[in-house]
């Protein structure tokens, strides 16, 4: 059946029926709540990486490029975020706390230089995801350790990850080791692989051509 | 471990998502019942411009207010069956979409589809292939394979599946000698036992792994490979919630 909604042709599905009464204002388009479920979405072995061996660096177009150990992170200020967190397969999850150090703190100590515009993020793994360096500041992104309390577990990216609510959760990296500053856009693993460049939930930015 | 900045899995293409960017009619053609709560969905799409094995769909239900539900699901059948696609689709308890499937929808009924989705997962028929599947994870796997039989191809395949019974494993009797089938109820969980002849083999080029089911079986199934020596770049994970 074919039915008009405004001068858009719909498709509805016969005898499906609609939970949209109770939709949940929080849902982003196209996204389901997963409840209390974590899924584990990563295209690669998850790596062995001790708290020892995380370092984070921070290069690229900054006046001190830096590199710091688990303990000179730990000693910086303990942030926190709690909210919501969009994957780009569909679920999403309310409420997710996540604790470790504002990427601000990170950002002031490196002091990118004015032309600087865009980061590529990169994990252990060599797994890399871009993003504008604006989505990256005043506090909207993390490098985050702990989830819901507890030490964040291999699967989720621990030792340490990259946290990025803003956006679907492909752009928080898991296995955080770096952060280069470019004066440019370069697209990262998934966006090389057909994913948006932008990724932002509410516009439902999933796949390029979107 | 050594840590490097060599581990990322490099992508085997580049998909063109000018048409997999849209959603478009998909005609429901036939359901055939694989197990208990498997069932294969056979769709007519007259415009589908083709796919890889080991690629999915986005399939999207859209109710008469608007409202609209959408999961994504790998494709089973073969590029090569023209114009039409199938799913193999588990029956999760509560699950929005894949309960209409399976309890609602029957032949005639449209829905939405966009894809085909994900280059990474895919396997164009050109390496030395070794399949690790848990449960479900098995249907992008059965594209490959049905890709490669149809084809003709020479190029070496070997497909391990794990499944709690054997009443629990999809495609009977379309099996051949390129698949191990472990039953974790009377075997016992996978182990390095079960991937030693197909390592062993050590095709020219050496093996492309796919690993497919849950993240349990995911882990624990790319964990036997690397132990047992596969590189780590040369290991494809796709993990279901």
């Amino acid at each position: 059946m074919i039915r008009r909604v405004g001068w858009l042709a719909v498709i509805v599905t016969r005898g499906f029926r609609s939970r949209g009464a109770d939709r949940d204002p929080r849902l982003p388009p196209g996204q389901y709540d997963a409840g209390q479920a974590w899924p584990v979405l990563s295209a690669e072995v998850t790596p062995e990486l001790t708290a020892t061996d995380w370092t984070l660096r921070i290069d690229g177009l900054v006046t001190t490029p830096r590199t710091w150990t688990w303990d000179e992170a730990h000693a910086l200020p303990r942030s926190e975020y709690r909210g919501d967190i969009h994957c780009v397969t569909g679920w999403s999850r309310f409420g997710t706390w996540f604790a470790g150090v504002d990427l601000d703190e990170f950002l002031t100590t490196a002091s990118p230089l004015p032309e600087a515009t865009h980061v590529l993020a990169r994990s252990h793994t060599g797994y890399t995801t871009n993003l504008p360096l604006a989505e990256l500041r005043s506090g909207r992104a993390w490098i985050a350790w702990e989830a819901d309390g507890l030490p964040l577990t291999p699967e989720h990216g621990g030792p340490a990850r990259l946290l990025v609510p803003g956006r679907y959760f492909w752009k928080s990296a898991k296995w955080i080791t770096g952060l280069r500053l470019l004066d440019h856009d370069e697209p990262g693993f998934w966006e090389h692989n057909g994913y948006h460049n932008e990724g932002d939930p509410w516009h439902e930015e999933r796949y390029a051509g979107e | 471990m050594p840590v490097s900045e060599t581990f990322a899995v490099p992508p085997r293409l580049v998909p063109s998502n000018r048409a997999a960017a849209v959603f478009r009619p998909a005609t429901l053609a036939g359901i055939r019942r694989e197990t208990a709560t498997m069932s294969t969905f056979r769709f007519a799409v007259p415009d589908w411009s083709g796919h890889l094995p080991g690629q999915h769909v986005m399939v999207r239900l859209t109710a008469a207010d608007g409202y609209t539900a959408q999961r994504h699901y790998s494709l089973a059948s073969t590029p090569g069956d023209t114009g039409h696609i199938e799913l193999t689709v588990d029956r999760v308890p509560g699950g929005e979409v894949s309960g209409h499937l399976h309890t609602v929808a029957k032949p005639g009924d449209t829905v939405e589809i966009k894809g085909p989705l994900g280059g990474f997962f895919a396997w164009p028929g050109d390496r030395p292939a070794l399949l690790l599947g848990g449960g479900s994870g098995v249907v992008p796997l059965m594209s490959m394979l049905r890709h490669r039989r149809e084809t003709g191809s020479k190029v070496p395949l070997r497909l391990i599946i794990s499944v709690r019974t054997r009443e629990s494993l999809p495609y009977a009797g379309e099996f051949g000698p390129e698949t191990t089938v472990v039953t974790t109820r009377t075997a016992g969980r996978l182990h390095a036992g079960h991937l030693a002849s197909a390592l062993a083999e050590r095709p020219e080029g050496g093996w492309e792994a796919y690993v497919c089911g849950s993240n349990g079986f995911a882990e624990h199934a790319s964990r036997l490979l690397v132990a047992a020596g596969q590189p780590r770049d040369r290991v494809r994970i796709e993990r279901f919630g």
